[in-house]
């Protein structure tokens, strides 16, 4: 049913990473990375503006919505929500070759599975992540492709095989329009995600709608991926020790504790 | 294309997965829907479940099911500002057969009930809220859930809990008024197994369980209970929403003075509270039951109003099960009618009487009317309690005939021997 379907209206990618909850990010005091087994994690919160964008686009010009994930298996979990929110299928490219990549041999993997999927119109990606905020691997798969971009998008429209994108810069607005297939990174928080449907989680509980693939599926050698295929090198991490704040809680009866909070708020000129 | 079931259960509590499942397994493909991100995460209860239902439902329950302790202990305690006043049955014998009962804790219960639902191949959705039945011509036709998200199903087994908003809207019922629900509260306190069978005279999968009446509840209508979990006591208050609002008191309020009673916190001390949660409970029972069937939909469990207080026991986790059962089998019968049109599905109602649902709410029907007499909770309690204090009393002063006390202490109490007389009478009738 994948690469031959027949087509009906636009059928858009949308790439999505699991990352742990911002709320819970705890960096690991010896390796100084970001602690990634045992927390708690979410869809990339861009990603889930990406993922409402290509709900919304579909439901204005008809097709169908494949979400693409590269990870462990664990990552299946946000294949299986962005599912439940409204995509129609799921692909996850998991391999242990892919270990240690950075957003090179990532970008060049998801470009895989986008052609392996085939005949897509727009793929879309959240404008960074949360875990490590590059912003490099929208760009990438555009790169790959060879085909063009629009990043840091807040509003897109879709007519005659165009994509006009209206993207936020530092002081105004940028209107933007190219043909498809193009690649489109969507700003964070520029649409409200909606929440998961019983249609969806019935489809998802149904079963068959998430694909593994692994390296090899994607015809990628494992000198194109995972530690060797990453030009980059992490030479140090440092982390910033916050100033301790002052914490003073008021244990006043609440009327009187919250007139001195009041009091002490504008004394510090935190409130007029 | 929208998605089809022949039939959706509304709700995985205790009523839902009985329904679910005896759907399951009459063949009917059955979507349970359930609010909660787990089965049981909304729910609360004072935690003891008879188990009668359970043989007809899953005959080998007591191989997996999460029992936490066999109720071999039942207590009833009135309580006085500084006293305590109690009768307990210990018997093995409460344990026995079908007539046994058992604390447990509802997380865990309902996702092991939905469990057996799903293995039985109803296929369970969490996390979502329906807002409506989907109705077409009267008919019902599925559920709603938002615009472009509904199912379809030729019945809807609405089993979502006391609060129920999809009987209100499918018109089987008017709003909740504040005298047909109580409020209920439950805390649960964590102790090590072993001081809670040293402390409530337990074996190891023994458990106890208390009703207090009278100052539990500040005198308001309604009461208290405990009962042991493995390594957890619940403890709880259910008060009538209507007195509560007309003495203007917070429920938590008379909950801290419940827990901090001489008596109670005996029971407690050591314990490290961990959970807090409330509800409300149907009380009314018969006096507030929706239509139980219309076409394409059926209601069980608490938002049948399917709950009985007598005083001295309180059912409704068993009720629900029984009528998720009877919602069951009401469906089948409907199947084989033509159809699940509110005639065909009549047999609901048989097939409840059957399971004794209906028979027992109709034999206390009385009940919930006479609990509501304020003298039970306030006047009678103390009234046995100064009693007791006369009774057992020997300072040297002059004594007296038992008669005497009772009918002294009456006096005092402002009840007259009329009063006392009718109220024994109609507790007889009514309990």
């Amino acid at each position: 049913m994948t690469e031959a379907a027949a087509k009906t209206g636009i059928r858009i990618v949308v790439c999505i990473k699991q990352v742990p909850k911002a709320q819970e990010l705890q960096v690991d005091p010896v390796t100084k990375t970001l602690k990634r087994v045992g927390v708690p994690s979410e869809i990339n919160p861009p990603d889930q503006n990406a993922r409402e964008m290509a709900l919304a686009l579909r439901e204005k010009h008809g097709g169908e919505i494949v979400v693409i994930s590269m990870g462990p298996t664990s990552f299946d979990e946000s294949l299986e929500r962005a599912i439940a929110m409204g995509a129609d299928r799921g692909y996850l490219v998991t391999d242990r070759n892919l270990g240690g990549s950075d957003t090179v041999p990532t970008a060049l993997t998801l470009e895989r599975a986008i052609e392996k999927v085939g005949q897509v119109d727009l793929v879309l990606c959240g404008e960074e992540t949360t875990d490590a905020s590059t912003g490099h691997v929208g760009p990438g798969i555009a790169g790959h492709m060879d085909i063009p971009q629009i990043t840091y998008c807040s509003a897109v429209d879709i007519a005659a095989g165009r994509v006009r994108g209206v993207r936020m810069i530092e002081d105004g607005a940028e209107t933007w329009e190219v043909p498809m297939p193009c690649v489109v990174t969507v700003d964070f928080g520029c649409n409200r995600p909606r929440q998961p449907t019983l249609t969806g989680k019935i489809r998802l509980k149904r079963g068959g709608l998430i694909t593994h693939w692994s390296a090899a599926d994607l015809g990628l050698e494992p000198a194109q991926i995972g530690l060797k295929g990453s030009p980059t090198i992490v030479a140090k991490v440092d982390t910033v020790q916050l100033p301790s704040r002052q914490g003073k809680i008021f244990q006043e009866e609440p009327t009187i504790a919250v007139s001195l909070l009041l009091e002490a708020l504008r004394k510090d000129k935190v409130i007029p | 294309m929208a998605e089809r079931f022949d039939a959706i259960v509304v709700g995985a509590g205790p009523a839902g997965s009985a329904a679910a499942l005896t759907l399951a397994r009459k063949k009917f493909s059955v979507l349970l829907v359930e609010r909660g991100r787990a089965p049981g995460q909304k729910n609360m209860f004072g935690g003891r479940i008879y188990a009668w239902p359970l043989f007809d439902l899953l005959p080998d329950w007591q191989k997996d099911c999460p029992v936490e302790r066999l109720v071999t202990k039942e207590n009833l305690a009135f309580l006085a500002e500084d006293a305590s006043l109690g009768i307990t049955f210990d018997s093995p014998k409460l344990a026995e057969g079908k007539a046994a009962s058992f604390t447990a804790l509802r997380a865990k219960f309902d996702a092991w009930l939905a469990k057996k639902a799903e293995d039985a191949g109803a296929m369970l959705i969490t996390g979502i809220r329906v807002d409506d039945l989907w109705r077409e011509g009267g008919r019902v036709k599925g559920v709603y859930v938002a615009p472009e998200d509904r199912v379809a199903a030729d019945l809807v087994v609405i089993a979502e809990g006391a609060t129920s908003t999809l009987v209100r809207k499918a018109g089987l019922k008017a709003d909740l008024e504040p005298r047909e629900v109580s409020v209920g509260v439950k805390e649960t306190v964590e102790l090590p197994a072993e001081t809670i069978q040293e402390r409530f005279g337990l074996a190891e999968k023994e458990g106890a369980a208390y009703i207090y009446a009278g100052y539990a509840s500040l005198g308001l209508r309604g009461g208290g209970f405990l009962y042991t979990n493995k390594g957890s006591i619940s403890l709880g208050l259910v008060i009538s929403s209507e007195d509560l609002a007309r003495k203007k008191l917070e429920i938590q309020d008379v909950q801290t003075k419940f827990r901090m009673h001489p008596a109670v916190q005996k029971l407690l001390k050591g314990g490290k509270l961990v959970e807090y949660s409330a509800h409300l409970v149907p009380e009314l029972g018969r006096r507030m039951m929706p239509r139980l069937a219309g076409d394409g939909v059926l209601v069980a469990g608490d938002s049948a109003g399917f709950l009985i207080n007598n005083g001295y026991t309180f059912r409704g986790v068993d009720l629900a099960m029984a009528s998720g059962m009877a919602a069951g089998e009401a469906a089948d019968a409907a199947r084989a009618a033509g159809g699940m049109s509110a005639v065909n599905l009549a047999a609901y109602e048989r097939s409840l009487r059957a399971r004794n649902v209906l028979t027992d709410l109709e034999t206390f029907s009385r009940a919930p009317l006479y609990l509501k007499s304020e003298r039970l909770f306030d006047v009678y309690p103390r009234l046995l309690i100064d009693l007791a204090e006369r009774v057992y009393r020997v300072d040297g002063a002059a004594r007296e005939r038992l008669v005497d006390s009772v009918l002294k202490e009456a006096h005092a109490s402002g009840v007259s021997k009329l009063a006392l007389l009718m109220d024994l009478l109609r507790g007889a009738r009514s309990m």
